[in-house]
């Protein structure tokens, strides 16, 4: 049977996938050698999200994450280089080297950064999809959180506005099982996270997370559900970390047993035997993305560890915005490459607001059929 | 020029930026339908419709941080806050997210939003409802916090807060939304970050903001009587602070009283404090005094709630204190 796929659109997703696994084991090493410092989360394992979910959108939807966020911007095309700069907290990360891990952002590329608090990008991405609305903009964003920012406030408030509003925002739940040490089980009444969707009336479903190809068939489907005018889709993907939740992390609370099992789902090579069985590709073929990607990493650690530390003067940039100010174009800054898609808003004037987002028609009937108002 | 209340000189204020500019909505609860909790969006709905006024469920954290989502992509959200009281539980956006958005971006972003609402003691609400929050928000670094006291300084003030770039941080006074007084019509901008001397004086500056102002004020025109001449300084900015507006008008008195409606413990009067201290001690003829409230919660009696705030008595020792008058 002929692959529903192109060949380079199977073998961007392996070459995708194989720079976030790469990159991130060079990042766990470099953090061994005390190159990076602080919380680092590694997305080792759960490459088949990013990746299928960024293939499947357009470059000018936005995305944002929590703080496992090296492999959403990476999938987007964020300069490796800049990336791992940013973690050596370096003058030519992406945030000057004020973010760190944690805060990666790239808004040439539409990614809208990686947060450290628990949850609290949720409402950011439904503002983020309420301004293309606002603007009649077929825009969708995309959230990534995991499973046990679904247990905080931040997720049952936003998920109750996106429905009521109908916001074009996909949020995706990455499931790994664990918030930091506890499996999520043990802290939810009701761990399958796709079902609380049913609590706000909007779509809700299940993916497997360890698979490439679902993952961008799901995201696909939401997506155009949701420029279609259907409102959110909260979508679930079981996925797996093969790391600690932090290289601070021995991840003693799973069983070597449980962690083996599931290295056996892994999406590189699983995504590998289906090019190959589709005979799209050889392995030789493989071999060749392979050498390129390493070489990539190898140069972004070659310079972020060459760069220089930010300069002390930036310690009063970009805290507040001076009037006048410019924003930063960090690739413009950093590599002096002409920036060509630095978002740009319509003026007040020139903007039409025609959305209704509550009909006074339809409020007031249903205030009439409540017997509020007769 | 004509006299209107607080809340419709920030009605108007509201209105007039609404109309410059269609990236600004408000957003809160009870804004639209039911005109505002404290009647400040009256009519707005009527005027700019339910995409552009919309009346947000029970969930400030949630709406605060959806506005902020849409200040990250452009629009100019207007976030009311039912009371600061309420606004806590959206600290984590606005403080977290919001203030830090342009920082952990390394300068690729901008949140241009404004959190607004009526803060300090209310008429006998007792504790949860009555607290003078002012010195949380300005301690964060990323925030520009603003308190008006005056309707012509709350138009002006939420005008500059609306165009700012910057998240801007609001509080009016609960107890000065049916305050009258002249304003401007039209286009009249109050800058951030700078005080006014409302009160020309030569003995001691009186230096307050919000709703604390007017017991300045009386107080001010109690001590003329017996001879003293007070300079009442109001910061109306409260994050950053006009510096050189404090120290010149302590260069002048020599002498300063600060009152502030919240606690004493890591208030902004005590940053003042410090300022003047470090900054100008040298002109000073005695120690700073403040005016604070009790270090207590706030009770529901009258007589308790009377005596948990600052007043115009308690501010007219306490110039008498650095004057070496009475009670020295």
């Amino acid at each position: 049977m002929a692959s529903a796929y192109s060949k380079e659109q199977l073998l961007t997703m392996y070459r995708k996938m194989y720079l976030l696994r790469r990159f991130e084991e060079r990042a766990g090493q470099q953090y061994g050698l005390g190159k990076i410092a602080g919380f680092c989360h590694l997305y080792i394992g759960q490459e088949a999200v990013a990746v299928g979910a960024n293939e499947a959108i357009r470059p000018d939807d936005y995305m944002l994450s929590a703080y496992r966020d090296h492999g959403q911007p990476l999938a987007r095309g964020s300069d490796a280089g800049m990336v791992m700069a940013e973690l050596f907290g370096r003058g030519t990360g992406y945030s000057k080297g004020k973010g760190g891990s944690m805060h990666i952002f790239d808004i040439e590329h539409n990614f809208y950064g990686g947060y450290g608090i628990v949850g609290g990008q949720i409402p950011l991405a439904a503002g983020m999809a309420f301004a293309s609305r606002y603007r009649n903009e077929d825009r969708v964003t995309v959230c990534f959180f995991g499973d046990a920012a679904a247990n905080q406030g931040a997720f049952h408030e936003t998920l109750n506005m996106a429905a009521k509003w109908k916001l074009p925002v996909i949020y995706i739940c990455e499931n790994n099982r664990y918030g930091m040490g506890t499996a999520i089980a043990r802290t939810s009444a009701v761990p399958e996270i796709h079902k609380r969707a049913s609590a706000y009336g909007i779509r809700g479903e299940a993916v497997d997370g360890m698979d490439v190809l679902k993952m961008y068939e799901a995201v696909k489907d939401a997506a155009a559900y949701c420029r279609a005018g259907n409102g959110p889709v909260l979508l679930e993907a079981n996925t797996y970390r093969f790391r600690g939740h932090s290289m601070a992390d021995p991840a003693n609370y799973r069983t070597k047993q449980e962690v083996e099992d599931e290295r056996k789902n892994d999406p590189l090579p699983k995504l590998r035997a289906y090019i190959v069985a589709q005979k799209l590709a050889k392995d030789a073929d493989f071999e060749a993305i392979e050498e390129a990607e390493k070489a990539v990493v190898d140069a972004a650690v070659k310079f972020a560890d060459e760069s220089p530390e930010p300069s002390l003067d930036e310690l009063w940039r970009d805290t507040i915005v001076e009037p006048g100010e410019q924003d930063v174009r960090p690739r413009e800054r950093v590599l002096g490459v002409k920036v060509t898609q630095w978002p740009s808003y319509p003026s007040g004037q020139e903007l039409k607001v025609t959305w209704d987002l509550e009909p006074r028609e339809q409020a007031e009937q249903a205030d009439r059929k409540a017997g509020l108002i007769r | 020029m004509p006299e209107l209340m607080y809340r419709e000189a920030l009605n108007q204020a509201l209105a007039e930026e609404m109309e410059r500019d269609a990236n600004v909505f408000l957003i809160g609860e009870e804004v639209g339908r039911y005109n505002g909790a404290f009647k400040v969006s009256q009519g707005l709905l009527d005027r700019f419709g339910s995409a552009r006024i919309i009346d947000a469920p029970i969930s400030e954290l949630g709406f605060a941080g959806m506005s902020a989502g849409a200040a990250m992509v452009g629009l100019r959200p207007v976030v009311e806050m039912m009371t600061w009281n309420f606004a806590i539980l959206a600290m984590d956006q606005i403080v977290n997210n919001a203030a830090k958005l342009r920082h952990m971006s390394g300068g690729q972003l901008r949140c241009p939003i404004v959190f607004r609402g009526p803060g300090g003691a209310g008429g006998r609400l007792s504790s949860q409802h009555s607290q003078a929050l002012e010195a949380n928000y300005a301690h964060f670094p990323g925030l520009k916090v603003i308190a008006p006291a005056t309707p012509a300084d709350a138009k002006g003030l939420l005008k500059s807060a609306i165009r700012d770039e910057n998240p801007v941080i609001m509080f009016e006074g609960e107890r000065l939304y049916a305050v009258k007084g002249e304003v401007p019509e039209g286009e009249h901008i109050v800058p951030i970050g700078k005080a006014d001397v409302k009160r020309e004086g030569t003995d001691v500056t009186l230096i307050t903001w919000s709703r604390m102002y007017y017991f300045c004020m009386e107080a001010a025109e109690a001590l003329a009587k017996e001879g003293i001449s007070v300079e009442v300084l109001d910061l109306r900015t409260l994050r950053p602070l006009d510096e050189e507006a404090i120290l010149a008008s302590v260069r002048k008195t020599n002498r300063a009283v600060i009152c502030e409606e919240g606690w004493a413990l890591a208030g902004i009067g005590a940053s003042v404090v410090d300022l003047i201290q470090s900054k100008a001690f040298d002109d000073l003829d005695a120690p700073v005094a403040r005016v604070t409230g009790l270090d207590v919660n706030m009770s529901y009696a009258a007589n308790l709630e009377n005596a948990t705030q600052p007043d115009a008595p308690k501010i007219i020792a306490a110039v008498k204190k650095v004057l070496y008058r009475e009670g020295a």
